[in-house]
C-alpha cells in the first residue's frame, strides 16, 4: 500500500504527468475547478452546478446515458467496420461470420442493443426535460436542438437496420422507405407529382423521385446498401456529433441544468 | 377449459383494438387525475387510485405486473412474439416508460404537497445555499453510471444474441412486413390515412409540434422543477401524445399486428390464414347509398359534401368557437397566432384516435374521398 502510494506520488511529480494534467492534486476547490477547466472533455461541464441539477432523481442521468450510448455505438461500430463490406455479395456473410467465427464476439450485440437502448433513453430524456419544464426560456433553442438530435438518432438506427442484409433488414427498410413515394410533389405517387409535366413527359417518376434518391434505385438493392452505409457510418454521425457539441454547450450557456428560481 | 385458458380468452377478447384503446385511454386519465374528473360519483369512484402515487403501492403493483408478465411467458404464443430478440427491448421499454412517467408525476405531486404545507420544494431544499463542484461531485456520478451501464450492456449482449434471418431476398416478402420497431407507430397510422398524410405530413407535424412546444407554452410556472398541479393541461397533452399515441401504438404494432397486418390477441396463434372480412365503407357511401338510397353523385364536391362539411367544421369552425368558449383564457393569454397554431396541432393529434375508433367500430374508410385531388381523409 505504502509502495503504491509512493509510486502514485512519483508519477504525479513527473514532467510527463504535469504536461498532461495542468492542475495540482484535486484536494482543494481551486484545483478541482482547474481539473474541469483545463480538460477539453470535462470542460463541456461548468465548474460548478446546482446540487439539485445533479441529483439522479432530477435528471435520471438520461441525457448523459444517451451520450454514453452514442460513444458505445461509435466504438463498437468502428470495430464492426473492420469486418464488414457494404456490398450485396459480402454484407450478409460478414455478419454471419462475426457470429460464427469470432470467439466470444459480442460487438454486434453491443452495437445492436446499444442502439435500441439509445432510442429508448433519448425518449426518456425528452420526457424528463418536458416534465421538469426545462424547455422554458431561456432553453427553447436547446429543446429544438434536442428534437433534431432525436430525429437523427432515429435515422441512425434506421440506416443501420439495413446493413445486416437479411430479410428483416431489407423488408423493414422497404416498408419504411415506401412512404417516400408519397411525398407531395417529390414522390411519384404523391399529390401534385402528376402536375409536374413538360408536355407529355412527367418530371417525377419512379426513376427519379424522393424514394429513388434515398435508395439509389427503384428497389432496396446494392445502391441502397451503399448509400445507407455511408450515411450510417459517416454522414449522420458527423452531423449528430456537431449538434451534440452545440447541445452541451447550450446547456452550460443557458445557465446549467435547470432549477427552480 | 381450464381457468388459465378462460383468462387467456378474456385477455384476447379485451385486446380487440377498440376495447383495448378505450381501456388504455380510461386508465391513462384515471391514473393521471384520480378523483378529479367528471361528475361526483366518478370522482368518488376514482379517488382511491391516488394510492398508486405512494411508492410502496406502486412497487407492489409493478411486482404484480412483472409476475403476471412472467406467467404470460409460459404461453407459447405469447412467448414466441415477446421472446423475439428484437422485441425483448420493447417489452423492457413498456416497463421503463411506465416507471419514469410514474416517477415524474409522483415527484411533481410531492412538490405540490410540500408547497401546500408551506415548505420548500425538493429541488429548492437540495440546492440550499448554492452550487457544488463538478469535480468530483458530478464526474463521479457520471463515472458510476458509465460503469453500471457497461456491465449491463455486456451482460445483455452475452445473454441475448442479435438476430440474423435468412439472406435478403427481394422476391420473397415476409408476412407480416414491418418497419423497424420505433417506426411502428407511424406504420400503424398508414392503416387509417393515405401514405402522404400518414407517412409524410403527420411525421412532419410531430417534429414541428415538438419544436413548437417551448413557443406555445407560455405558462411561466413549473420551470426547472417537477410539478403536476401548476401544469396539468400541458402535462396531460404531452403524456397523451407520448404514452398513448406513440408508445402504445408501437406496442400495438409490435405485439398485436400479425400476418396480413391483422390484429391478434397476446395469446392467439399468428395464423396467416386468419380471415378478416374487408368491409370498410366511405362516409359518402353510407349517406347517399345506405341512407338516401340513391347512386353516388358524379360531381366529387357534391358527393363528398357531408364529409367536407364535417372536416371544415372540425378544422375551420371549431378553433374560433373554442377561442370564445372552452379555451377562452388560452386565447387571451396566447394571442391569435399562437392559439391557432396550438389548436391546429392539437386537433390534428386528436384526429388520429378519432379516425382509429371510427374505423374499428363503424368500419369507416374515408370521411372525404376525392382521389381526383389526392384528398382522402
Ligand atoms: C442524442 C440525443 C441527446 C443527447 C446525447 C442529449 C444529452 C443531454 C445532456 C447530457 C444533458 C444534460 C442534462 C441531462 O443529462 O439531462 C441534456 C440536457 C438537455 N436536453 Fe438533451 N440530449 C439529447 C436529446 C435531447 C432531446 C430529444 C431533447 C428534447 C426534445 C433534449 C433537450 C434537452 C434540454 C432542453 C436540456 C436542458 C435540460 C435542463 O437544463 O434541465 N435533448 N441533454
Amino acid at each position: 500500500m505504502a509502495l503504491l502510494k509512493k509510486l502514485w506520488e512519483y508519477t504525479r511529480s513527473t514532467q510527463v504527468w504535469n504536461s498532461i494534467f495542468r492542475h495540482g492534486p484535486t484536494d482543494n476547490a481551486r484545483n478541482r475547478g482547474l481539473a474541469v477547466l483545463t480538460n477539453v472533455f470535462l470542460h463541456l461541464h461548468p465548474v460548478k452546478v446546482r446540487r439539485s441539477g445533479i441529483r439522479l432523481r432530477f435528471t435520471w442521468c438520461m441525457g448523459g446515458i444517451t451520450f454514453f450510448l452514442f460513444l458505445v455505438e461509435v466504438a463498437t461500430g468502428l470495430l464492426l467496420m473492420f469486418y464488414y463490406h457494404p456490398t450485396v455479395d459480402y454484407a450478409y456473410v460478414d455478419i454471419v461470420d462475426l457470429r460464427e467465427q469470432v470467439p466470444l464476439g459480442v460487438m454486434r450485440e453491443l452495437h445492436r442493443w446499444g442502439a435500441h437502448a439509445m432510442v429508448i433513453t433519448v425518449w426518456l430524456h425528452m420526457l424528463r426535460v418536458f416534465m421538469t419544464g426545462s424547455y422554458k426560456p431561456p432553453r427553447e433553442f436547446n429543446w429544438n436542438v434536442g428534437v433534431l438530435l432525436l430525429v437523427l438518432t432515429l435515422l441512425l438506427s434506421f440506416t443501420g437496420y439495413l446493413l445486416p442484409w437479411d430479410q428483416l433488414a431489407m423488408w423493414a427498410v422497404t416498408v419504411g422507405s415506401n412512404m417516400a413515394r408519397a411525398t407531395p410533389f417529390l414522390g411519384h405517387e404523391g399529390p401534385g407529382a402528376s402536375l409536374l409535366k413538360l408536355g407529355d413527359i412527367s418530371l417525377v417518376h419512379a426513376g427519379n423521385d424522393a424514394r429513388f434518391a434515398l435508395l439509389a434505385g427503384r428497389f432496396v438493392g446494392a445502391g441502397a446498401l451503399l448509400r445507407f452505409y455511408v450515411l450510417h457510418c459517416v454522414g449522420i454521425p458527423v452531423v449528430a456529433t456537431i449538434l451534440m457539441a452545440v447541445h452541451f454547450w447550450r446547456v452550460r450557456k443557458d445557465g446549467g441544468i435547470s432549477g427552480p428560481v | 377449459m381450464s381457468a388459465v385458458d378462460s383468462i387467456k380468452h378474456v385477455v384476447n377478447w379485451l385486446s380487440e383494438p377498440s376495447r383495448f384503446f378505450v381501456i388504455t385511454v380510461a386508465a391513462f386519465f384515471v391514473a393521471l387525475f384520480p378523483g378529479e374528473m367528471g361528475p361526483g360519483w366518478l370522482r368518488r369512484l376514482t379517488r382511491p387510485v391516488l394510492a398508486i402515487y405512494r411508492p410502496r403501492v406502486a412497487a407492489a403493483m409493478f411486482a404484480v405486473i412483472a409476475v403476471l408478465f412472467g406467467f404470460a411467458c409460459l404461453d407459447p404464443n405469447f412467448r414466441s412474439i415477446v421472446g423475439k430478440p428484437d422485441n425483448v427491448p420493447i417489452a423492457g421499454m413498456i416497463f421503463l416508460v411506465g416507471f419514469f412517467v410514474w416517477f415524474a408525476v409522483q415527484q411533481g405531486r410531492r412538490n405540490d404537497a410540500l408547497k401546500d404545507a408551506g415548505q420548500p420544494i425538493v429541488e429548492k431544499r437540495e440546492t440550499g445555499d448554492g452550487k457544488v463542484l463538478v469535480w468530483p461531485d458530478l464526474v463521479y456520478i457520471e463515472f458510476i453510471c458509465l460503469i453500471l451501464w457497461c456491465i449491463f450492456l455486456v451482460a445483455w449482449s452475452i445473454f441475448l444474441k442479435a438476430p440474423i434471418e435468412e439472406p435478403a431476398n427481394p422476391s420473397k416478402t415476409p408476412n407480416p412486413s414491418k418497419a423497424p420497431w420505433y417506426f411502428l407507430g407511424l406504420q400503424e397510422m398508414l392503416v387509417y390515412y393515405d401514405p402522404w398524410i400518414a407517412g409524410v405530413l403527420l411525421p412532419g407535424l410531430i417534429i414541428v409540434g415538438l419544436c413548437a412546444i417551448p413557443y406555445i407554452d407560455k405558462n411561466p410556472k413549473g420551470s426547472g422543477y417537477y410539478t403536476f398541479r401548476e401544469r396539468k393541461p400541458e402535462i396531460a397533452i404531452f403524456l397523451f401524445g407520448f404514452v398513448v399515441l406513440w408508445v402504445w401504438l408501437i406496442v400495438i404494432g409490435t405485439f398485436f399486428r400479425g400476418p396480413n397486418q391483422n390484429f391478434f390477441g397476446p395469446f392467439e396463434y399468428w395464423d396467416a390464414h386468419k380471415l378478416v372480412p374487408l368491409i370498410n365503407i366511405d362516409l359518402s357511401q353510407i349517406i347517399w347509398v345506405k341512407l338516401f338510397g340513391v347512386a353516388l353523385p358524379k360531381n366529387p364536391l357534391v358527393r363528398e359534401c357531408f364529409g367536407l362539411l364535417l372536416v371544415l367544421a372540425y378544422f375551420v369552425a371549431l378553433p374560433p368557437l373554442l377561442a370564445k368558449t372552452w379555451l377562452k383564457s388560452y386565447y387571451e393569454k396566447l394571442g391569435p397566432a399562437r392559439f391557432h397554431i396550438m389548436v391546429f396541432l392539437m386537433l390534428t393529434m386528436i384526429a388520429l384516435p378519432i379516425k382509429m375508433m371510427l374505423r374499428w367500430t363503424l368500419n369507416m374508410h374515408y370521411l372525404v374521398t376525392m382521389p381526383e385531388f389526392f384528398f382522402n381523409i
